[in-house]
């Protein structure tokens, strides 16, 4: 074996094996005059596409196209050999005599004068037929993900509208404004929720909390804090007592995720309302008053799902006229920006600043805040509840 | 950002002569004048625009809505003609762009004075009455196609040439976006174009404009051309000895030619 000259199959000369290379190649071979008439074709498409190659010969390549076919080929391909000198895998459906297709790969190449004149053009054809089945298959499969990915994102979005009502329920006598915001792109169900419901006559409960964690299991958690906390309010409705019993049921629950969470119980008096607070691991109040500096309020409480054998005490307070008190998680607390954490200081100055403001324009005007601090994007869920007591200012 | 930038617009030829404005058609971007366009530089100031998704045009200011119809398209163009504050200017539209740059025409007839249209088609579609050469079926095959073509693309080959002014010869970086498109906007511009309908617009443009056919098109039928030339009220046609859809490409001297005597007669109009 020299390695000089190319070997050829026994009995065929190089001539012999060069033409038979061509005529009956695991590809089919086109060539066409720069305006796309076949000049030559071999036995191979011939035999792939019904045809002789004589017939082949008086034809146009873009008459073997599909109509869609030649819009691609008249918009891509040939402008695409045109600047390039070649294309490669460009995917055609090829017509067969007997109407069917053939799924094809083409590369082509551009054989030109010394000139810069097209002499020829060289197309090679792959039967693509298993490959575009399964290319089907595959952009099948893309569009159901994508749809799949739709569905899983609006039941997310439902179980998120039912774990934080919107709009809080309208309580006579007291102006009720809150706000929820999502970390990030609002896509995943967040950990921190809310409720306000009634107990009876001018006798409400209003909850806010936080389960740590986001996704599906905080919102199972979420769920049962609040479900529970409903359940039990029928018949408790002292928050202590209250926070004692989902501390229990958290216990005995498989989860392992914890949670904090500020009650307050709300009876209307003839000039205001007295409110019974308790907190679990939870920022407590700030009450803000017509005559008097913000104040964070001094309650303590441990947190929700965690020890046994916990107590909690309730700290009583009366809301006059003008009166307001914020409910809120850590996602303001804790948001951090350019500047640091946003922090308790900070949270206190900004509700101060609004302290003769209505309920609704705390809320706004410190979710403002929070979110330009962070420079627009939530890090973390953030939840403001404010409970104003109307008149007085 | 402006239109300018937004659309990768290149200028070039004499800053003070009249302009020219080419636009590319469905399918590729500004390079497909690069055997046409230089033969204005001596006489006019020649600018060159991609579309929105096509060549270097910036992909950030796409929207869905806009770019579902062709207005958007059109409307591009005549930001740019505003923006660049062209005036008594010949808009040059291949294929498609050839409906975009009329459109253009009514929306700014102060600033465009005469148009050309290369292998133009103001309904793809056939309807009772009227041959475009292609039924419903045909373009959803010409979007199956697109989209099996696609498979390949990758969002990483994302246009990435940038304000490269060493024109007319193409770097390998520039070759590499030539007719590479983000897969759901050429979709979408597909569909927009191909089941357009303009022809109720060809009566209303008066500017002159000079039709130029191939005499072997596929996209573009020689009966498609002869139908524009005859509605537009100012319309002649040229028939180029040209096979295919691209005469800019195929004929670039025969195109060349051709645009040259329309304009020299528009000069001899006006002056």
């Amino acid at each position: 074996m020299t390695g000089e000259s190319p070997r050829h199959p026994p009995g065929l000369t190089p001539r012999d094996e060069a033409d038979d290379l061509y005529q009956h190649a695991p590809c089919g071979y086109l060539t066409t005059d720069a305006d796309g008439r076949i000049l030559s074709a071999n036995a191979t498409l011939a035999r792939w596409l019904g045809r002789t190659t004589d017939e082949l010969a008086s034809m146009t390549f873009v008459e073997l196209l599909t109509p869609g076919g030649r819009i691609y080929h008249e918009t891509h391909f040939a402008p695409s050999l045109r600047m390039h000198g070649e294309v490669r895998e460009i995917a055609v459906e090829l017509r067969r005599s007997d109407a069917g297709r053939l799924p094809a790969l083409v590369n082509a190449t551009l054989d030109r004068h010394a000139d810069g004149s097209v002499r020829a053009v060289r197309i090679a054809v792959f039967d693509a037929t298993e490959r575009r089945s399964y290319e089907r298959e595959l952009l099948l499969a893309k569009e159901r993900a994508e749809a799949s990915e739709e569905r899983a994102q609006t039941l997310a979005r439902t179980l998120q509208e039912t774990l934080i009502p919107p709009i809080p329920p309208h309580v006579p006598g007291l102006e009720v404004a809150a706000v929820y915001r999502p970390a990030g792109d609002g896509t995943e169900v967040g950990g921190d929720f809310y409720d306000v419901f009634s107990l009876g006559q001018d006798d409400w409960m209003v909850v806010l909390g936080d389960v740590r964690g986001k996704g599906p299991e905080a919102a199972v958690v979420t769920a049962l804090v609040r479900y529970t906390l409903r359940a039990l309010a029928v018949t408790t409705r002292r928050p202590c007592l209250l926070l004692e019993q989902v501390n229990e049921t958290l216990l005995q629950h498989s989860s392992d995720r914890f949670c904090t969470a500020v009650l307050v119980r709300l009876r209307r008096r003839e000039d205001g309302w007295r409110a019974e607070i308790g907190v679990a691991g939870h920022p407590a109040p700030l009450l803000l008053r017509v005559d008097d500096r913000t104040r964070q309020l001094d309650l303590l409480g441990p947190l929700l799902g965690v020890l046994d054998d916990v107590a909690y005490t309730d700290r009583e307070i009366f809301l006059g006229a003008g009166d307001t008190l914020v409910l809120y998680t850590d996602g303001i607390t804790e948001a951090s920006g350019p500047l640091g954490f946003f922090g308790d200081e900070r949270l206190l100055r900004v509700v101060d600043a609004g302290r003769s403001s209505s309920p609704r324009e705390v809320v706004d005007n410190l979710l403002g805040e929070v979110l330009d601090f962070q420079r627009g994007v939530a890090r973390d869920d953030i939840a403001v509840l404010a409970l104003g007591v109307p008149g007085g200012h | 950002m402006s239109a300018v930038s937004r659309h990768a617009v290149s200028v070039s030829g004499r800053p003070e002569a009249p302009p020219m404005l080419f636009v590319h058609g469905f399918g590729c971007d500004q390079h497909m004048w690069r055997y046409v366009a230089p033969a204005f530089e001596a006489s006019h100031r020649v600018v060159l625009m991609d579309l929105m998704g096509a060549g270097g045009s910036d992909l950030s200011g796409y929207d869905e809505q806009r770019y579902s119809t062709l207005e958007g398209y059109a409307d591009d163009i005549t930001q740019v003609v505003r923006d660049l504050d062209l005036r008594d200017a010949v808009l040059v539209g291949h294929s498609v762009s050839a409906m975009l740059v009329a459109m253009t025409q009514l929306a700014e007839p102060e600033r465009v004075s005469a148009l050309v249209m290369v292998a133009p088609s103001p309904r793809y579609v056939d309807e009772p009455g009227y041959t475009g050469g292609f039924a419903e079926d045909d373009i959803d095959e010409l979007l199956d196609s697109l989209a099996s073509n696609y498979l390949g693309w990758s969002s990483a080959m994302a246009p990435a040439i940038m304000g490269n002014a060493d024109w007319p010869e193409l770097g390998a970086e520039l070759t590499e976006s030539f007719c590479r498109m983000d897969p759901e906007v050429a979709r979408r511009f597909a569909n927009a174009t191909f089941r357009s309908d303009h022809r109720e617009m060809l009566p209303r443009v008066e500017a002159p404009t000079l039709v130029l056919q191939c005499s072997n098109d596929v996209i573009a039928p020689v009966a498609v051309g002869e139908y524009v030339a005859e509605q537009l009220p100012a319309g002649s046609l040229v028939m180029l000895e040209a096979t295919g859809h691209c005469p800019n490409l195929s004929a670039p001297d025969a195109t060349t030619q051709a645009i040259t005597t329309f304009v020299s007669s528009l000069d001899t109009v006006t002056t």
